[in-house]
């Protein structure tokens, strides 16, 4: 015989349930948007007639009234409430059904088919492999889904704000009138600003994070002893572990106050919101990922260089200075842009400790916001999806996602060419 | 070389007279020995200033937290003695609990107050009231609800206090006003002083911290919901990310094909690893809620974005655990017949699987610490109901640290640093379970 006992038995599991999963799980991504497209064909017609927004603040309604009874209904509404009832009941049997009556149908085919001449491992290997390769199409399809989601709405954004403004324009303040005619804020999407704030907290963090990582990693792997090492490099990367929400709060309720009076006592304006205060937590935060990535390319410089470097006279602080850093130098550098990418998209710690107001300055003691903070600030709470405010949030979302890959990218490529330049 | 043996009589404090153009290479490397050790001191010195500020923002970012956060443990109750009186609360011993759930113990409470403290004056009154929690006519019902049989008699009972009044017990009771925070009036502070000279005010285990969902009252708020929410967002993250993570790794390290495309996979997932967690926010906002239908606030959808966040990591780690099982193992169960599917299933599988739990756990550490991507798919709803299952609208513990934290009251701020405490502890244990793990199963070949 060609195959197992239980090469039989598995083939037998999979086909009785994999299809049978798909098919549920179809079902129930397909489920809301039939379910809609059923539903407006039972409201009035003159909403039916009216625009899009209507007839979602239309269905929504009939969701609210057929999940809680008790709501006093507009009758217009009530054949689509009961259709939506009927339709949720009808959809429940048929689900269960379907795949039930499919479950069983495989398995008979497959029971049928089980004889000595079957070749079960290789069938059941075959589809085992399929499992896997669809597993890791994943990865893909995520990458996929971010880009097709953010540039669908921020193409939709730039339908209404012309994408020179946007990147160009020096205001924002995202609040559109409600009524035309409402005075003030009219909405204005000039995005300068926001970059100019998280470049200026990325720098200070920067700022912190690339001298004080790099000597860390430096002392750890060239001067330290092993025991030394041994515990100060896990107690450095506990830096790394601890949750942003924590250190935002540690920011904002200890590192901000106390900058601030630090400031009023030398007689310095202050904002109680500081670029500054945002900007060294961040800066802490990102010190073991600078340190690690170095500590990993300092290590692969092979030791013949440094032996070389011993063998003319050098000291040790020498070697470091123009024999191995020289030739870390491109995997530092690509450490250095994969912190960058880092701090330009972190969220919590600039959500709580950096401020709303977008202000273009290059002063670290005053106020400024972030690309991050926008996004959370936007979309955080109810938001209609067609109003240029929600709509900014992934235009910036896209632009924070094209500079991060970049830089991602290249630091990768930049890290990759030089490990392979040593190996 | 011949250069340096021939000044080798020359000593230092000559060479000092000469000009430095007259230097032999040996006399140059002298003068310049002490610079150059003291540059190597002062690099050290560099190397080892950054470890320790390191290390030092490390402890001070532990203790001011563990300062704030610890008192968060205790709660302020006041011992009273109180007359459950039937005819007012309108109850008989076999009352049902839906008349006790009604009964009005607040009026019952606050006549007993009334009675015991006589304040004169509305505004007297109305202060006196203020120093209960809300929760207090809670704790009486539920001690009636446990014995019905002390109906019609007087309790003595640990009455729960507000957060003003447990603020002011726990940090300025020593002042002798009220200065820090002048919510407490005079009359209120004379209440207080009495009631410590009585011995009656005491702070006990503040179990309903750890038993509450939510609330708008600090002293009645509590993690529970925040971390049953936790719980059930993070066994949707693993139980999804965990086998799809471990079959992609199988699929990019033993059978795929080495060509463009599964280049491009992989190139893809190392970028993956480092896109802003926001992104991934959006991305669940735009396909999950609005594609799919999937509901706002619930685990499934936290755990269906932290999935995709995580599951770079994952891939990643089991990609590196299934590469260290040595080709040896394969070679040899080929040699004895096995298809390419037993070698991986039956053999390397299995050794490479304490690597991959490392990295999974790992991942989790990561997931739990996750806040922006679940603030955008609306997680930061307040929900006071403790979420039964994965559709039920929960919080997560670290966007209740993110939203308590945004709260003006002290008692809030205490809070805020108590829950990042049991956060911080969580997160502990996960990464020694990780460690011990590594060190417990992983081969060395």
């Amino acid at each position: 015989m060609h195959s197992l006992p239980d090469h039989y038995g598995t083939l037998m599991a999979l086909w009785t349930g994999v299809p049978a999963l798909i098919l549920l799980m179809t079902w129930h991504l397909l489920e809301a948007p039939v379910i809609d497209y059923l539903l407006i064909a039972q409201l009035p017609a003159e909403i039916q007639a009216a625009d899009s927004a209507q007839i979602q603040l239309a269905i929504s309604k009939v969701y609210n009234l057929a999940s809680s009874s008790g709501l006093t209904a507009d009758p217009s509404l009530m054949p689509a409430v009961e259709h939506l009832a009927a339709l949720n009941e009808r959809t429940a049997i048929l689900n269960s059904g379907i795949a039930l009556s499919l479950c069983l149908v495989c398995f008979v085919i497959t029971y049928r088919r089980i004889q000595p001449k079957l070749r079960a491992r290789t069938e059941m290997e075959s589809i085992v492999n399929l499992l896997l390769l669809s597993s890791s199409g994943i990865a893909v399809l995520t990458t996929v889904g971010i880009l097709a989601s953010v540039l669908f709405e921020a193409w939709m954004f730039f339908q209404q704000i012309s994408p020179i403004d946007f990147l160009f324009g020096t205001t924002w303040s995202p609040q559109v009138a409600l009524r035309a005619d409402q005075s003030g804020s009219s909405g204005s999407f000039g995005a300068v600003p926001l970059f100019a704030g998280t470049l200026l907290i990325s720098l200070i963090a920067m700022v912190i994070a690339v001298p004080i990582g790099l000597m860390a990693a430096i002392y750890l792997s060239e001067y330290a002893s092993s025991s030394v090492r041994k515990y100060a490099k896990p107690a450095l990367e506990v830096l790394a572990g601890i949750p942003t929400v924590v250190y935002g709060f540690f920011a904002a309720l200890t590192v901000a106050p106390f900058i601030r009076m630090l400031g009023t006592d030398l007689g310095l304006e202050v904002s109680s919101e500081s670029a500054l205060a945002a900007g060294l937590v961040m800066g802490v935060m990102i010190i073991p990922f600078v340190s690690s990535l170095s500590d990993d390319v300092i290590n692969a410089v092979p030791q013949s260089m440094r032996d070389g470097s011993y063998g003319l006279g050098a000291t040790k602080n020498e070697t470091i200075r123009q024999v191995i850093i020289p030739a870390a130098l491109p995997g530092i550098v690509g450490a250095v842009m994969l912190a960058v990418s880092r701090a330009i998209g972190e969220t919590m710690i600039v959500a709580m400790a950096a401020g709303l107001a977008a202000n273009l300055t290059a002063n670290p003691l005053d106020s400024v916001t972030t690309v991050t903070v926008q996004i959370v600030t936007l979309l955080v709470g109810d938001q209609e999806f067609d109003s240029p405010k929600t709509l900014a949030a992934f235009a910036l979302g896209l632009v924070l996602f094209l500079v991060t890959l970049i830089l991602n990218f290249v630091a990768l490529k930049i890290v990759q060419k030089y490990r392979e330049q040593y190996d | 070389m011949t250069d340096s043996k021939t000044t080798n009589s020359n000593t230092l404090t000559e060479s000092k007279n000469m000009k430095p153009t007259q230097l032999t290479t040996r006399q140059k490397v002298e003068l310049s020995l002490s610079r150059r050790r003291a540059a190597e001191t002062r690099f050290r010195m560099y190397g080892m200033a950054s470890v320790f500020f390191g290390m030092l923002c490390l402890v001070v970012l532990f203790t001011d937290i563990a300062s704030k956060g610890t008192a968060a443990f205790k709660q302020t109750s006041l011992k009273t003695e109180i007359f459950l009186d039937s005819s007012y609360l309108g109850l008989t011993k076999d009352s049902k609990v839906d008349e006790v759930r009604f009964a009005n113990f607040e009026g019952l409470i606050k006549r007993q107050f009334a009675k015991n403290f006589k304040p004169s004056g509305r505004k007297e009154t109305r202060e006196l009231f203020k120093l209960i929690s809300p929760g207090a006519s809670w704790q009486i019902q539920e001690a009636l609800l446990a014995n019905p049989e002390v109906l019609d008699t007087t309790i003595s009972i640990e009455l729960l206090m507000d957060d003003d009044v447990d603020q002011w017990f726990k940090h300025d009771r020593d002042l002798s006003t009220d200065e820090t925070n002048d919510r407490l009036s005079t009359k209120q502070l004379s209440w207080l002083n009495n009631w410590v000279e009585e011995g009656r005010l005491d702070t006990h285990f503040n179990t309903l911290f750890f038993t509450n969902g939510d609330s708008r009252e600090p002293e009645l708020a509590g993690i529970h919901g925040a971390i049953k929410g936790t719980l059930l967002t993070l066994m949707v993250t693993l139980l999804l990310s965990f086998p799809i993570g471990v079959a992609a790794a199988i699929y990019l390290e033993e059978f795929a094909p080495r060509n463009r495309m599964t280049e491009i996979v992989e190139i893809n997932i190392n970028n993956l690893a480092a896109v802003p967690s926001i992104i991934f926010g959006l991305l669940g906002m735009a396909i999950f809620i609005n594609v799919f239908g999937v509901s706002r606030s619930t685990p499934l959808l936290g755990g269906l974005v932290l999935t995709l966040m995580t599951l770079p990591t994952i891939i990643i780690s089991a990609r590196a655990a299934i590469k260290s099982v040595p080709p040896s193992i394969r070679e040899a169960a080929y040699g004895l017949g096995a298809s390419k599917n037993q070698v991986v299933f039956h053999h390397v599988l299995p050794l490479a699987m304490p690597g991959m739990l490392t990295g999974t756990i790992l991942g989790m550490a990561q997931a739990l610490g996750e806040t922006a991507p679940l603030l955008m798919i609306g997680m930061v709803a307040f929900v006071v109901d403790v979420p039964g299952f994965i559709n039920d609208p929960s919080t997560v513990l670290p966007v209740q640290i993110f939203l308590w934290s945004d709260s003006p009251e002290r008692a809030f701020m205490e809070r805020t640093s108590g829950a990042i405490l049991v956060l911080l502890s969580f997160l502990v244990l996960m990464n020694t379970t990780a460690v011990i793990l590594r060190r417990r199963l992983e081969r060395r070949w």
